[in-house]
């Protein structure tokens, strides 16, 4: 009976939920994506994968130990996500110095020097991605075709992707429907069947991925479904408007990061909004941004710049869009 | 289809492993100590001295003020010395210690069991009798029945909610209860009904406690304006003003009452308390207690009386494991942990909980992930990590603005974030500084 | 190409002319007339905006001092005597004499004196513990240990000490500027008149218990006996709720008290060593 007891204040249960258990729930839900990018990319997909982790907990390990002189969380498991989401976003041949300098931006730039995580305005992958996309163009543009194992990895045959050909085709003034002929078909798109980053190519895999992380509840479907509708029914309305002249939503939503990006990259809790009301605005805003880059911004591709530019009105949806209040309304009766 | 009410919630586990056990009474002790405030509101006056010989049921300290109660000897003997002892608040209160000689009770109570149905008294003497049996709200909240029980001037009330929901994991004192006492408690339903001058009462029971659904469906048949509501199992169900939303639509206005509405919530134990006193003219000196836990070897529900040691009920439940690192007196959301067992029951006691060291122990507080859980959590539509910063933060004027002051305390917060921080602590420091402002404000 | 060029000229100058003509309006609409020493007298303060004063910062302070007739109940306590002489000047006025203060720890419930009774394991913050419950010894009047004091202090005057698990102030740091005492919500920290070489004597006990309840709860307490009331030839202890208070204003330091106190409540801090009488420690032996 001498035992001394523990006195907090309530609740004094918990749920089992911890933030390292939703971060690996999110890991087990890109392990398909993965798998389908080890298929199509072969050993490059692998190389970049392990070298994006390992470098980016190394880096946050360093950051914290030696330059911020705290103890290191990496069990948390939000580096190697990070890092894993980094790899998805590069193509499978980047040399291995280019991953890191990534890892290091996204990490040590995007990450830490905000406070680590919680405290970044920015989704630290796409931070890294934006940044190496903006240094070394070449290198981050030159997309492997997809040809299993004997891709390999820094020879790999690299072609461009369908939103490039697109995009490309079109300024040049040829139609969409001979355009389309140049592209695989939208169920080679949704198996995967593409150049691209090595993660974003399989819509299949993502959309399971996706699938997992909500019957586990790790996300909501405001995020997701509010991006794939918005950028359905913009790109619907321009195919509509002019066929000719515009890919129809369906090629849109299987090509580029939009699968991806709408699944893990904009659903990540510390630079997405709290309330669902706010997960919804901010969800239209990528999808809009997203299709007005794909159409007639410079880049062929606008996932990631879309995201990043909600992130920064993320702070202002959860200032002014509020939960609705209990006892706002007052009935009788 | 059951109802439940409209946003928030969770589902920790329910963990009612009492629930098949009948209430045991749980004999007399040697000595009670009675502490005086066992209510909200003021303390009430020891009127009896040292030494005095006390009978069960005789008032051994007064009712100071309107809101507070009388407060009546649970045993009979004498009285050993009125001091200041820790009582389950964690704070040194006055209290009578009493040693208990026989069990002799004073003449005017009935201490029959045969069920009285015939309610005799008027409005005004239900309302007087609750307060002279010293009856607070048996949920935990303590609130003297008496007050809730007077409508105030300008308000009208149309509806009484009996609260058999019992929402929080571990307890199930309500539900034996109402197996058990089925029918006082509708008669004690019935009396509010009186007092209140209503026509209409609704009982909620959530869906985890079939039996006592379809007993009391069964009974109510009897009763007149009475029916029973079964809830969806969410937590907090119980919570007055989601009970509120979800048996009658209404939402109570921010910052109000359950009278800004038109009704009035009372836990199933205080219906219960409200017939023995009533009809047997007996005061609140015992009351149902769940002793459980993972690890206890005997859990039950008993029946004791007020000033009871601690110590005596978790005898009477197999002993104290070894292993035990808490215990709490109430329910694992909303329950107050003990800094010693050395403490007596009190009316508001609902259970004594013992969790093993390894589950007591806070997990590592981590970096709040902005993942919105605790939002979606919130049943009052509040978003508790901005509030728990603000008040972390010493942000008064800005936590008040984003309506800190609505919190009901219910837990769900931080029960669900992952990071493991402490949302409430900070929350309720906030709230307490704000509600303190705010009066300070008014009386310069 | 010349008239491009005479043109941008003429351009900007007529635009720069615009502005200047419409900022000279506007400073002239919005000139806020304010009286020149207030900005002197901030330069004074030591610009810590710590709130001693009881001001929101060291400017709101300035204007206080500037509007106010009489120095009486206005003081920088960081800057002490000598800030207040400058602000005199400045002001020419009569400085208040004010004597220098230092914060005092009131409690010596260290885990070797007050057995731990239970273990506390909210949020760390003093004033939630506090609400929660009397604390995790059997005193309900010492410290938590949170080290709500100590993240008040804007001087780095304070730490927690690992090994008493007390707040330690340090007294050349500390300028009582009172954050500490209002961020205690147990009111163990006072502030205290500041002696030669830093010399205290004080009763390190804020337990309002009887003698009974209060040693079983802490070795060190002050159990309310009176021994050290009586033996002061000042009158500067005074007994109140079973608790001996000594005014640090009325104290001459004579240290009468101090071995009075059976429970050695009273702590002298910063005299020499006094000589040991060979009788003494066979005394405390047979305590």
């Amino acid at each position: 009976m001498n035992n001394i007891l523990n006195v907090s204040p309530s609740p004094h249960i918990s749920t089992p939920e911890t933030t390292r258990r939703l971060m690996y729930g999110v890991v087990i839900a890109l392990i398909p994506a993965l798998a389908a990018s080890v298929y199509y990319f072969g050993m490059g997909a692998i190389i970049v994968t392990l070298t994006s982790v390992v470098s980016c907990v190394a880096v946050e390990y360093l950051v914290q130990k030696f330059i911020l002189k705290t103890r290191p969380s990496v069990k948390d498991g939000s580096a190697v996500v990070t890092g894993l989401l980094l790899a998805f976003n590069v193509p499978s041949n980047l040399p291995i110095w280019i991953i890191i300098i990534g890892a290091i931006i996204s990490i040590g730039v995007a990450k830490m020097t905000f406070g680590g995580l919680g405290s970044n305005p920015f989704n630290p992958a796409l931070v890294g991605r934006v940044f190496l996309l903006i240094s070394f163009p070449v290198q981050m543009t030159s997309w492997p075709v997809p040809s299993g194992f004997r891709t390999g990895y820094l020879d790999a045959v690299t072609g461009a992707t369908p939103l490039g050909i697109l995009s490309e085709g079109v300024k040049a003034g040829e139609t969409v429907a001979s355009l389309m002929e140049k592209v695989p078909t939208h169920m080679q798109l949704f198996y995967g069947y593409m150049g691209g980053s090595m993660g974003e190519i399989a819509a299949a895999a993502l959309i399971l991925g996706g699938i997992y992380m909500l019957w586990k509840k790790i996300i909501s479907w405001h995020i997701p479904v509010s991006i794939l509708v918005s950028v359905a029914l913009f790109t619907g309305i321009l195919w509509l408007a002019d066929p000719t002249k515009y890919a129809d939503p369906g090629f849109h939503l299987l090509t580029g990061g939009i699968m991806l990006g709408a699944i893990f990259m904009a659903t990540d809790y510390v630079t997405s909004p709290m309330t669902h009301k706010g997960m919804i605005i901010y969800g239209i805003g990528i999808g809009v941004i997203t299709v007005l880059i794909r159409t007639w911004g410079a880049y062929p591709e606008g996932v990631s710049f879309a995201i990043l530019i909600m992130n920064a009105f993320v702070p202002l949806l959860n200032m002014y869009i509020k939960p609705k209040r209990f006892g706002k309304e007052v009935k009788h009766g | 289809m059951f109802k439940t009410f409209p946003k928030g919630g969770i589902h920790p586990p329910e963990n009612k492993l009492t629930a098949d056990k009948p209430t045991v009474i749980l004999p007399v002790p040697k000595q009670v100590t009675v502490p005086v405030s066992q209510h909200i509101g003021a303390p009430a006056t020891p009127v009896v001295e040292k030494g005095a010989a006390v009978l069960a049921g005789q008032v051994i300290a007064e009712a100071k003020g309107f809101v507070s109660t009388n407060i009546h000897s649970p045993v009979s003997g004498k009285v050993s010395k009125i001091d200041t002892v820790v009582d389950t608040t964690g704070y040194k209160q006055t209290a009578v210690i009493i040693d208990v000689e026989g069990d002799e009770w004073v003449t005017t109570v009935d201490r029959s069991t045969a069920l009285e149905k015939e309610i005799t008294l008027t409005r005004e003497e239900i309302i007087e009798r609750c307060r002279q049996c010293g009856l607070v709200g048996m949920g935990g909240a303590t609130f003297p029945t008496h007050i809730k029980l007077t409508v105030p001037a300008g308000k009208s009330c149309d509806q009484v909610i009996i609260n058999g929901v019992e929402c929080e994991p571990f307890l199930t004192s309500d539900h034996r209860l109402m197996l058990e006492r089925g029918a006082e408690v509708l008669t004690g339903a019935t009396i509010i009904m009186k007092a209140l001058g209503v026509e209409r009462a609704v009982v909620g029971i959530e869906a985890n406690k079939p039996d006592a659904i379809s007993h009391l469906t069964e009974l109510a048949r009897e009763f007149r304006g009475i029916t029973v509501q079964p809830l969806k199992v969410k937590y907090p169900q119980g919570g007055e003003k989601q009970l509120i939303k979800a048996c009658t639509g209404r939402e109570v206005p921010s910052g109000g009452l359950p009278i800004d509405v038109g009704v009035v919530v009372q836990n199933v134990g205080t219906a219960f308390a409200v017939y023995e006193a009533v009809q047997k003219n007996k005061p609140l000196v015992e009351r149902v207690v769940t002793v459980a836990g993972k690890s206890v070897t005997n859990p039950g529900n008993f029946l004791v009386r007020i000033g009871t040691p601690v110590t005596a009920l978790i005898e009477a439940a197999g002993g104290m494991p070894d292993d035990t690192g808490k215990v709490v007196n109430g329910g694992p959301m909303m329950g107050k942990a003990l800094a010693i067992t050395e403490v007596p029951v009190t009316k508001g006691t609902s259970g004594i909980l013992l969790f093993p060291a390894v589950a007591a122990r806070r997990a590592e507080v981590l970096p709040c992930i902005r993942c919105g859980k605790c939002s979606s959590a919130c049943a009052m539509g509040l978003e508790p990590w901005l509030i728990s910063v603000l008040s972390e933060k010493g942000m008064w004027d800005q936590a008040e603005k984003e309506k800190i002051t609505d919190c009901m305390e219910c837990g769900a917060c931080t029960y669900t974030c992952p990071a493991k921080r402490p949302l409430l602590d900070y929350i309720r420091l906030g709230k307490s500084t704000v509600i303190r402002m705010a009066r300070e404000k008014i009386t310069k | 190409m010349s008239s491009t060029v005479l043109l941008t000229i003429a351009m900007l100058s007529v635009l720069g002319l615009l502005a200047a003509v419409i900022l000279y309006f506007v400073a002239q609409k919005f000139k806020v007339v304010e009286d020149p020493r207030i900005d002197l007298v901030n330069e004074a303060l030591p610009g810590a905006n710590c709130g001693g004063c009881g001001y929101t910062g060291c400017r709101a302070f300035a204007e206080a001092l500037v509007k106010s007739t009489s120095f009486e109940g206005l003081n920088c306590p960081v800057g002490g005597a000598d800030t207040m002489g400058k602000v005199a000047l400045i002001l020419d006025r009569q400085a208040v004499a004010i004597e220098p203060e230092v914060a005092v720890v009131r409690c010596n419930g260290t885990p070797d004196n007050a057995a731990r009774t239970s273990y506390y394991d909210g949020a760390m913050s003093c004033r939630i513990a506090h609400s929660l419950y009397g604390g995790t010894t059997g005193c309900h009047y010492g410290c938590l240990g949170c080290g709500d004091c100590v993240l008040a202090c804007k001087f780095d005057a304070m730490y927690m000490d690992p090994v008493t698990e007390l707040p330690v102030i340090l007294d050349d740091k500390c300028v009582a500027c009172g954050a500490c005492v209002k961020a205690c919500p147990r009111s163990i920290i006072e502030l205290r008149k500041r002696n030669r070489k830093d010399r205290k004597i004080y009763v390190s006990c804020v337990n309002k218990d009887k003698g009974g309840p209060a040693r079983k709860a802490c070795k060190v307490a002050c159990i309310g006996c009176g021994k050290c009331v009586k033996v002061c030839p000042y009158d500067a202890i005074t007994m109140e709720n079973n608790l001996a208070f000594i005014d640090s204003y009325k104290c001459k330091l004579c240290r009468k008290c101090v071995p009075e106190c059976p429970t050695l409540a009273i702590l002298e801090i910063g005299f020499p060593v006094k000589e040991q009488k060979p009788a003494e420690p066979a005394k405390a032996e047979t305590n």
